[in-house]
C-alpha cells in the first residue's frame, strides 16, 4: 500500500494541465474550487454551455476527479468486498458505476470502476478516501494508490462528440459501446477513451498523461470547430446531470464518513440505487445491514419530481398536501429542464409517499425583485431519468 | 483441500485454554455436543505448566490464581476433577531496596468473605526486608483494618500510613463488591431499546448509586484517575505505594501515571472479590493443573477434546460460520463456532477480512494488544533467600516495585521501544509450596518482568540476553548469590508468548484492559456480547468482557449467552 507523495497542503488550489486553455476561454472569470483544483464554473453563460451539451460537443475538465489505482492478486476480492456490485462480472476494458457503503449500509461514495487489466483497476470517486480504501485493504494482497495527479481527464460530451473524436483521429471510436474502454495512439500521445459521462447524453471521457493534455485540448478544439464544440463549466453540467437523474455527493447525499447527525446517512436503497446492490455475490461491507434494511423496507427514498409551474423548487420542503402541515421530505436538486420543458427535481421523500405516481406538495420560495413569495406547488413522483435519449446508447452513434 | 465433512457438533470451541475449557464444559453441561480443538499438544493455552529445564516445571504464563470465581470452581466440580491447592491466601511482600520487606498478610483466618485468606503480597525493600500486606486489597469490608493489624511499623510505614491503608482497603473493597457483579454478565449494548441492555445498564448504575452518596462521589472522582495520583493522595510510604501501584499495571500497557489505571486496579480488585475467599492461590502442579481439571470436567460433561488439532480457518457458508477447517485439511461442521483465541487471530486470521465489514475490521486491527510483560523462569540448586525476608514471606508473592516513580521510569523505556533498565517484577517461588515442580531440594523461581515491549526497537533476538541479564541483576540485588545458584533459565518475551501461545502481540489479556477496551466495547463494538457480526461465530476468550487473567468468566459468560441463543442448524 503506497500513498501519493504529492504535498497537497503546499498549494491550496492546484491548476489542472488544462488550466491555461480554460483561463484563456473564460469570459466571466468564474472559477470555483473542486477537490483541491481551481475549476471553471461558467465560461460564458450557463445556458449557452448547457445547450452545447444537448446539441453539439462540449469539453469539461475532469482532472480533479479523484482516481485510485487498485492492483494486485487480491484486487478482485478486495473490490468485491468494497463495492456493492459484483465486480467479477466486470470484463476487462469495461467500466461499472457503483457505490460503496460503511458497515451500517450507508453510502460512503459513488463512482466508476475501470477494469484496465486482469488485476488492474481504477476507481474514480468524488471524495478523497484513501483511509477507507486502505482500511478496506487490511487482509488483502492489494495495492491502493491515489493517482489523481498522474492522469489528466477530459469529458467530451454531446450528440456530435463521436464525430468530433473521429475527426480528431480516433479511428474506430464509434465502435466503443456504452461503459466500454478503448485505447488509442495519436503520434506519441496515448489516450484511454471510455464511453462514460455525467450528462446522460452521448459522450466519452478521455484519460491521458498530463503532458499530453494541452495537445489533446487543442486538437479537439480544432477538430470540433465546425461541430459547435465549446468548453463548459460545472453549472451547465449540473443541469444536464439532474436531467439524467444522477445523484451528486454533498448535494443529494452526504457521505456516511462525513455526517455528524444521526439519520443523515443514506443507504443505496434509499437513494434508489438498489439495482447496484448484489446480495448474491458474497459478502461486502454493509451487506448485513442492507439485508436488514431491505427486510424492514426503506423509510425514505430519493425520487424524481415533476413539479407544476416553472419555478425551480430549490431546497423546497415537501408536504402531503397544500396545507403544509405534514412534512414528508425535501428537494435536494432542482432545475427547470430546458430540454424536457419540465420543472424537475430530485428529492428525498418519506415512506409511503415515494412511489411513482404519488402526489406531494413543494413549498417553493421565489425572490421577485427582493420580495419573497411562497408558492405551494403540486408535484408528482416520476421515474428517473428525466431525459435519456436514444443516442446515449446507440452504437455506432449517428454521424454529423 | 477440505475433505468431506467428517463430523458435526453443536458447538466447536477453538482453543483449550481455561476460557475455552470453561466454555466447553458449560456448554456440554447445557446439553450441547461440544468439540474442543487445541493446536498445542496439551490443553492449557497460556495457563500451562511445562518443563523449562530438565526436571524443573513452571507455570508458563500466569503463576497465581486469584480471579477464578469460587462458584465456577464449584459448578464444574474442579476439586473432584483433581484440582488441589499448593497454597492459598498467600501473602504479598514488597521487597525493599535496602533489604527487608513490607508484608501484606491475608489477615485473620475465617474473617468474613475474603479475609480468610488471600495470599499475601510482600514488597521487597532494597535494604532488606519487605512490606507485607493482606491479599486482595479488598481487606475485610468495614473491618479491613483488623486484617492489617499485624503490619510492622517497619521502615517507612508510619502509623498514619497503617491507618490510611486500612481505610483504603475498606473503601476499595466496597467498590470491588459493587463492581464485581458486572463481571459475570454480558455487558449491555448501547443504543438499543432491548430491555436486557437497559436492565444491565441500570444494574451498573444502581450498584454504584447504592454505595451511598460519599462513596459514589469518591468512586466517580477516582474512577478516571491514574493510580499514581490516587496512591500519592493516600500514603507516604514509597514501598507501599509501589506495591499497590504494581497491581494496576501488571500485564498491561500502562505506567502508574497512565490515565485510567485506577479503573484497571478496581477491575482487578472486583475480579478478586468475585473470586471469593481463596485469595492469591497456587494450584498444586502449577497453573496447568487448573486446565487439566477443567479438561476433565469438560470431558465428564460430554465434551470431546482434541489436541494437536490446529484450526486453519473458520468455514463461512451462506454468511454464517458453519464449522472449521483444520490445518490437516480436515473439515468439521458445527452450528456454532466459539473462539477463545484473541480477537485479532479470530477475525483477521481464522475468519478473514473478506467475510467482515471494513469498519469492524478496522476496529479489530486497531485493538491495542501488544504485550509488555515477560516471564522469567529460573531453575535453582537451592532455595533463594531474599535479604531480610522471612521464609514465610518468601512462600508468598514478592514484588520488586520500590516506588511509583520506579515503575513509571521502568515504563518510560517501554514507551520508546526499549526494555526497562530497572524492571519491576512479581516473583513467586512455587517450589516453596509445591515440591513436585523440581527435583528434591531444588527450586523454581517464576517472575513476571516488566516492561518488555513486544516491539523492541533493537529486536528480541538482540535484546533477549541483555534483558535477561538486566532482570537477573535486579534479582541479585534483593537476593545476593541467586545468580550462582541458577542451573537453568528461560525468558519468555511477548514475542515468544505470541509464538508459543498463539496470542497476537503476546498480550496476557488479549488486549489492554483500558477504558476504551472495557465492558460494552471489549474487544470492539459489534462483538462485545460474545456474539460477532458473523452469525454462528462467538468469542469466549480473554479479549472479551471481563478480560484476562486466569479467570474463566469470559468463557462462562459466552457459554451462557450461547445457551440462551438459538443455535439451530442453519
Amino acid at each position: 500500500m503506497t500513498q501519493s507523495p504529492a504535498p497537497h497542503f503546499k498549494q491550496p488550489l492546484q491548476e489542472s494541465p488544462f488550466h491555461e486553455r480554460a483561463r484563456a476561454l473564460s469570459q466571466v472569470d468564474s472559477f470555483i474550487p473542486w477537490a483541491g483544483y481551481t475549476t471553471v464554473d461558467v465560461f460564458t453563460t450557463m445556458e449557452q454551455e448547457y445547450f452545447s451539451i444537448r446539441n453539439a460537443t462540449t469539453l469539461y475538465d475532469l482532472t480533479p476527479m479523484i482516481k485510485y489505482r487498485v492492483a494486485g492478486p487480491d484486487a478482485l476480492p478486495y473490490l468485491n468486498r468494497l463495492l456493492t456490485r459484483d465486480v467479477a462480472k466486470l470484463k476487462a476494458d469495461r467500466v461499472a458505476y457503483s457505490v460503496w457503503c460503511n458497515d451500517a449500509g450507508h453510502l460512503i461514495d459513488d463512482g466508476t470502476l475501470f477494469r484496465l487489466g486482469t488485476d488492474d483497476y481504477r476507481l474514480c470517486t468524488a471524495e478523497r478516501q484513501l483511509d477507507w480504501l486502505l482500511d478496506s485493504a487490511i487482509g488483502f494482497d492489494v495495492e491502493v494508490a491515489e493517482v489523481t495527479e498522474q492522469i489528466a481527464a477530459l469529458a467530451v460530451q454531446g450528440p456530435t462528440s463521436c464525430a468530433v473524436l473521429k475527426s480528431f483521429g480516433l479511428e474506430g471510436v464509434e465502435r466503443i459501446k456504452p461503459f466500454e474502454i478503448g485505447y488509442f495512439n495519436l503520434g506519441a500521445i496515448r489516450l484511454t477513451v471510455s464511453r462514460t459521462g455525467f450528462t446522460g447524453d452521448l459522450g466519452y471521457e478521455l484519460w491521458m498523461e498530463p503532458d499530453a493534455a494541452v495537445a489533446v485540448w487543442d486538437g479537439l478544439m480544432s477538430a470540433g470547430a465546425s461541430r459547435g464544440i465549446r468548453a463548459i463549466g460545472s453549472q451547465a453540467l449540473n443541469v444536464a446531470r439532474i436531467e439524467a437523474g444522477f445523484v451528486m455527493p454533498n448535494i443529494d447525499f452526504v457521505s456516511a464518513e462525513h455526517t455528524i447527525r444521526t439519520g443523515r446517512d443514506r443507504s443505496p436503497l434509499e437513494l434508489g440505487l438498489g439495482w447496484l446492490v448484489d446480495f448474491n455475490k458474497g459478502h461486502f461491507t454493509g451487506r448485513r445491514a442492507l439485508l436488514e434494511e431491505r427486510a424492514r423496507g426503506p423509510q425514505r427514498r430519493l425520487v424524481g419530481l415533476d413539479i407544476e409551474g416553472n419555478k425551480p423548487a430549490h431546497n423546497a420542503l415537501l408536504y402531503t398536501d397544500d396545507s403544509g402541515r405534514h412534512e414528508i421530505g425535501s428537494v435536494t436538486s432542482a432545475v427547470w429542464s430546458p430540454t424536457c420543458k419540465r420543472n424537475i427535481a430530485l428529492a428525498i421523500v418519506d415512506a409511503p409517499h415515494f412511489h411513482v405516481g404519488s402526489t406531494v406538495w413543494a413549498d417553493i420560495y421565489l425572490n421577485r425583485e427582493l420580495v419573497w413569495e411562497r408558492r405551494m406547488s403540486r408535484a408528482r413522483v416520476v421515474e428517473r431519468p428525466f431525459f435519456s435519449p436514444e443516442r446515449r446508447r446507440a452504437t455506432p452513434p449517428a454521424d454529423f | 483441500m477440505a475433505g468431506a465433512a467428517t463430523s458435526r457438533y453443536d458447538c466447536i470451541v477453538i482453543g483449550a485454554g481455561h476460557n475455552g475449557l470453561v466454555c466447553a464444559a458449560t456448554l456440554a453441561k447445557g446439553g450441547r455436543s461440544v468439540l474442543v480443538l487445541e493446536a498445542a499438544a496439551t490443553v492449557g493455552g497460556a495457563a500451562l505448566t511445562r518443563e523449562f529445564a530438565p526436571g524443573f516445571r513452571v507455570s508458563a504464563g500466569a503463576h497465581l490464581l486469584h480471579l477464578m470465581p469460587a462458584d465456577l470452581l464449584k459448578d464444574l466440580k474442579l476439586a473432584s476433577h483433581g484440582l488441589e491447592w499448593a497454597a492459598q491466601r498467600m501473602t504479598s511482600t514488597a521487597l525493599l531496596p535496602g533489604g527487608g520487606g513490607l508484608s501484606f498478610g491475608p489477615g485473620a483466618a475465617g474473617e468474613g468473605r475474603s479475609a480468610g485468606g488471600g495470599m499475601a503480597s510482600t514488597a521487597l525493600l532494597p535494604g532488606g526486608g519487605a512490606l507485607s500486606f493482606a491479599p486482595s486489597a479488598a481487606g475485610e469490608g468495614g473491618s479491613a483494618g483488623r486484617g492489617m493489624a499485624k503490619l510492622p511499623d517497619g521502615e517507612g510505614l508510619s502509623a498514619a500510613d497503617a491507618q490510611a491503608f486500612a481505610d483504603y482497603n475498606a473503601r476499595m473493597r466496597r467498590y470491588a463488591a459493587a463492581l464485581a457483579p458486572i463481571l459475570s454478565r454480558p455487558p449491555p449494548r448501547l443504543g438499543t431499546t432491548a430491555w436486557e441492555d437497559r436492565l444491565s445498564l441500570l444494574r451498573i448504575g444502581w450498584a454504584i448509586r447504592r454505595l451511598g452518596k460519599r462513596d459514589m462521589r469518591e468512586l466517580l472522582r477516582i474512577g478516571g484517575m491514574n493510580v499514581f495520583d490516587l496512591l500519592e493522595d493516600n500514603f507516604d510510604s514509597a514501598a507501599l505505594k509501589g506495591a499497590l501501584g504494581l497491581d494496576a499495571v501488571l500485564g498491561s500497557n500502562f505506567g502508574p501515571r497512565s490515565p485510567g489505571t485506577v479503573l484497571t486496579l478496581l477491575y482487578r480488585l472486583a475480579g478478586e472479590y468475585a473470586a471469593g475467599s481463596a485469595g492469591l492461590s497456587m494450584p498444586k502442579g502449577g497453573m496447568g493443573a487448573v486446565c487439566d481439571a477443567l479438561a476433565r470436567a469438560a470431558s465428564a460433561a460430554g465434551a470431546t477434546i482434541r489436541t494437536a488439532a490446529t484450526v486453519a480457518s473458520v468455514r463461512v457458508e451462506g454468511d454464517r460460520a458453519g464449522g472449521v477447517i483444520l490445518e490437516s485439511g480436515e473439515r468439521i461442521d458445527g452450528n456454532a463456532v466459539i473462539s477463545s483465541a484473541d480477537p485479532k487471530t479470530t477475525f483477521l486470521g481464522l475468519v478473514g477480512a473478506r467475510h467482515l465489514d471494513t469498519g469492524f475490521v478496522r476496529r479489530v486491527h486497531h485493538l491495542r494488544c501488544r504485550g509488555l510483560a515477560a516471564k522469567l523462569h529460573l531453575a535453582l540448586d537451592r532455595a533463594p533467600a531474599f535479604n531480610g525476608v522471612s521464609g514465610a514471606a518468601s512462600r508468598g508473592r514478592l514484588l520488586i516495585a520500590p516506588s511509583l516513580q520506579h515503575i513509571e521510569h521502568a515504563y518510560n523505556h517501554a514507551k520508546y521501544g526499549e526494555f526497562s533498565s530497572q524492571p519491576v517484577m512479581e516473583i513467586t517461588v512455587p517450589t516453596q509450596s509445591d515440591a513436585s515442580l523440581a527435583p528434591a531440594g531444588r527450586h523454581v523461581l517464576s517472575a513476571i518482568v516488566q516492561y518488555a515491549p513486544y516491539s523492541l526497537k533493537a529486536g528480541w533476538e538482540e535484546g533477549r540476553a541483555r534483558f535477561m541479564d538486566t532482570a537477573l541483576d535486579s534479582l541479585e540485588r534483593y537476593s545476593p548469590g541467586l545468580r550462582a545458584s541458577i542451573v537453568g533459565a528461560e525468558l519468555l518475551t511477548p514475542v515468544d508468548m505470541e509464538r508459543e501461545f498463539r496470542i497476537s502481540g503476546g498480550h496476557w489479556h488479549h488486549g489492554d484492559l483500558a477504558f476504551d477496551q472495557f465492558l460494552m466495547v471489549r474487544p470492539v463494538p459489534g462483538a462485545a456480547q460474545y456474539r460477532t457480526p458473523l452469525a454462528g461465530l462467538f468469542l469466549c476468550g480473554a479479549g472479551c468482557h471481563p478480560g484476562g487473567g486466569v479467570m474463566g468468566i469470559a468463557g462462562r459468560n459466552a457459554a451462557r449467552q450461547i445457551l440462551g441463543t438459538s443455535v439451530a442448524a442453519p
